[in-house]
């Protein structure tokens, strides 16, 4: 009898989606429900916690160190978008190309930096941006008779180091989405606009960027929600969530160092959900900007 | 053609220039492997091809040495094994039923599984840290498995392939005599290969190079995997470089070879994402 009801056509579909509907309730909904209520709350693990209202949030509109980590974490996640978008993007059209030979080693060596661990990475980062005479980019910069910079010391220097690993890490990721994109493109519009006389760079702004819109939305999302929410390349390239004046801080890198080395988890709550309003607030301003609404249908 | 030739050797170098510069971190850090610990520290990472100081001392210490280095390394090939399986298992279970039926909910179940995708997974580390303290699960990998089994962006994915496949697959299997069950084991998990190989190495090289919630919530060095075992090595005294370097270096070579294997897949999952549906 439960067998014949489990069987049938009616309520296999539920079967079917039920892991779906424990682990969004168990693992999503609850946690994401606790942690607007932690929000709220003076907490400490083992303990008993108390309400404290809005307390948490007064306190993060205050807090300098918060306001430096949210700085940080925006700039980083525009700069990222502003190199990893439109460099890949050309890269992309430019191995497309009639003229180019050995695409698929190229595409396969620029996708290779996506393939190591941030550790990994960051470790690799960390020494080549030494601030030793004869570390990597300092010697590189000897050569045209730069002193040696010490670039983890300085803010600027500092977003160098972060940026170069992030374009490094991302590029051949990026561009592989846009040739993928490229690819919807019919072959037509460019013999079409060649019979009409366009030149290379007009085929390129008039029928390249705007047929690849979706793949650059795309990008843009992912690129929003990875840049607000990077802690550990900063953590591997500092060595630890301590980056001197808080240089290298970001929102994710504060909640933890509030909730997990400070063990206060209702004031870190509070970061959370403060990072949660901001990386949706932005993604659906894009969204709207953008026109992905009015596509979909 | 010999028109085109200035643009295609203008292309080609430029290309050239900037693969370059993409495959130095990694000559840097294969030749960081060859050099002791105590040089890197004195003078970073660079490209000095030294004789004098470079030796296969690290590597001898990498394998004969008093470690735990490969004990993560078999923990972290494990743990990628059985969580990028059941993962695949469950999410085209999820996705097939999102797929093949229409039922009350389907849309509002299917929003939820975009809305993940577009939340950032760190805000839940606290609350997550918390239930996974209360249901006593701290130190053990059932913590890192089970928050995703059921991954969005993998039902998205397989659910998308699914409607490729003719439906007819399905009636004619109810047509046979099949079960509801039978039809998603029998019939439709051998032709959706070629998306379980997409997504297995997306799953896969994520959960290999998974650091944060697994380092919070495993204590025990025993249980470490490979990226939190090297993290560890990077005191602030700098005295484990030797291990640190060759580590790393050698942490990068299982996935070379699988990518170098299976190039065409890894590049379909990573792509996966964008293609709209």
């Amino acid at each position: 009898m439960v067998k014949r009801f489990l069987y049938s056509q009616k309520v296999a579909p539920y079967v079917f989606v039920l892991p779906f509907i424990l682990v969004f309730l168990l693992f999503w909904v609850y946690p994401l429900g606790s942690s607007v209520g932690m929000s709220f709350q003076k907490i400490t693990l083992g303990q008993s916690a108390s309400w404290v209202g809005f307390a948490n949030y007064a306190k993060l509109m205050g807090d300098g160190i918060f306001l430096k980590a949210v700085m940080n974490s925006v700039v980083y996640m525009v700069l990222t978008i502003v190199i990893l978008v439109p460099f890949p993007m050309l890269f992309a059209v430019l191995i497309n190309s009639k003229w180019m030979w050995a695409r698929e080693f190229f595409k396969s060596a620029f996708f290779l930096p996506a393939l190591t661990s941030v550790v990994v990475a960051g470790t690799i980062f960390r020494l080549m941006f030494g601030e030793m005479d004869t570390s990597l980019i300092n010697s590189f910069l000897g050569l045209f008779g730069i002193e040696p910079i010490k670039f983890l010391k300085g803010q600027t220097t500092g977003f160098i180091a972060l940026l170069a690993l992030a374009t490094w890490r991302w590029t051949g990721v990026n561009m592989l989405y846009f040739l993928s994109g490229l690819k919807n493109i019919p072959e037509d519009y460019y013999e079409a606009a060649s019979i009409d006389g366009a030149s290379s760079f007009q085929k390129f702004t008039r029928i390249t960027v705007p047929m690849l819109k979706p793949t650059t939305i795309y990008v843009i999302t992912i690129s929003i929600y990875a840049g607000l929410a990077m802690f550990i390349e900063s953590m591997m390239l500092w060595n630890g969530n301590n980056s001197p004046k808080n240089i290298g801080l970001t929102i994710v890198g504060y909640l933890y160092r509030q909730g997990i080395e400070k063990s206060d988890m209702g004031y870190a709550a509070s970061v959370g959900i403060v990072l949660l309003v901001v990386a949706m607030a932005i993604n659906l301003a894009q969204l709207a900007f953008t026109g992905m609404f009015k596509k979909e249908d | 053609m010999s028109r085109n030739l200035p643009k295609k050797i203008v292309l080609i170098a430029f290309f050239a220039v900037v693969c370059a510069i993409v495959l130095v971190p990694f000559y840097a850090i294969a030749l960081g492997s060859f050099k002791p610990g105590k040089e890197l520290v004195r003078n970073g990472l660079n490209l000095s091809f030294d004789l004098s100081v470079m030796s296969f001392d690290n590597f001898s210490f990498l394998f004969t040495g008093d470690h735990s280095y490969f004990t993560w390394f078999f923990n972290s090939v494990l743990l990628t094994v059985v969580q990028v399986a059941l993962t695949l298992f469950v999410s085209s279970f999820v996705a097939y039923g999102f797929a093949a039926y229409e039922f009350k909910g389907k849309n509002f179940l299917f929003i939820c599984v975009l809305l993940i995708m577009m939340v950032p997974f760190e805000i839940l580390l606290l609350p997550l840290y918390k239930l996974t303290y209360d249901l006593g699960l701290m130190n053990s990998y059932s913590a890192i498995i089970l928050p995703g089994l059921a991954n969005a962006a993998t039902v998205f994915f397989f659910r998308q392939y699914l409607r490729s496949i003719p439906n007819e697959i399905i009636t004619a299997g109810r047509v046979d005599g099949a079960s509801e069950y039978g039809i998603y084991f029998r019939l439709i998990l051998p032709v959706m290969k070629p998306a379980f190989a997409a997504m297995g190495i997306l799953n896969g090289m994520n959960s290999w190079n998974n650091l944060l919630w697994p380092f919070m919530v495993l204590s025990d060095e025993n249980k470490y995997t490979l990226p939190i075992g090297l993290k560890t090595l990077l005191t602030p005294y700098g005295n484990n470089y030797d291990l640190l370097i060759v580590g790393s270096f050698f942490s990068i070579l299982p996935i070379f070879a699988l990518f170098v294997a299976f190039q065409k897949y890894f590049i379909d999952g990573m792509t996966a994402g964008s293609v709209k549906g």
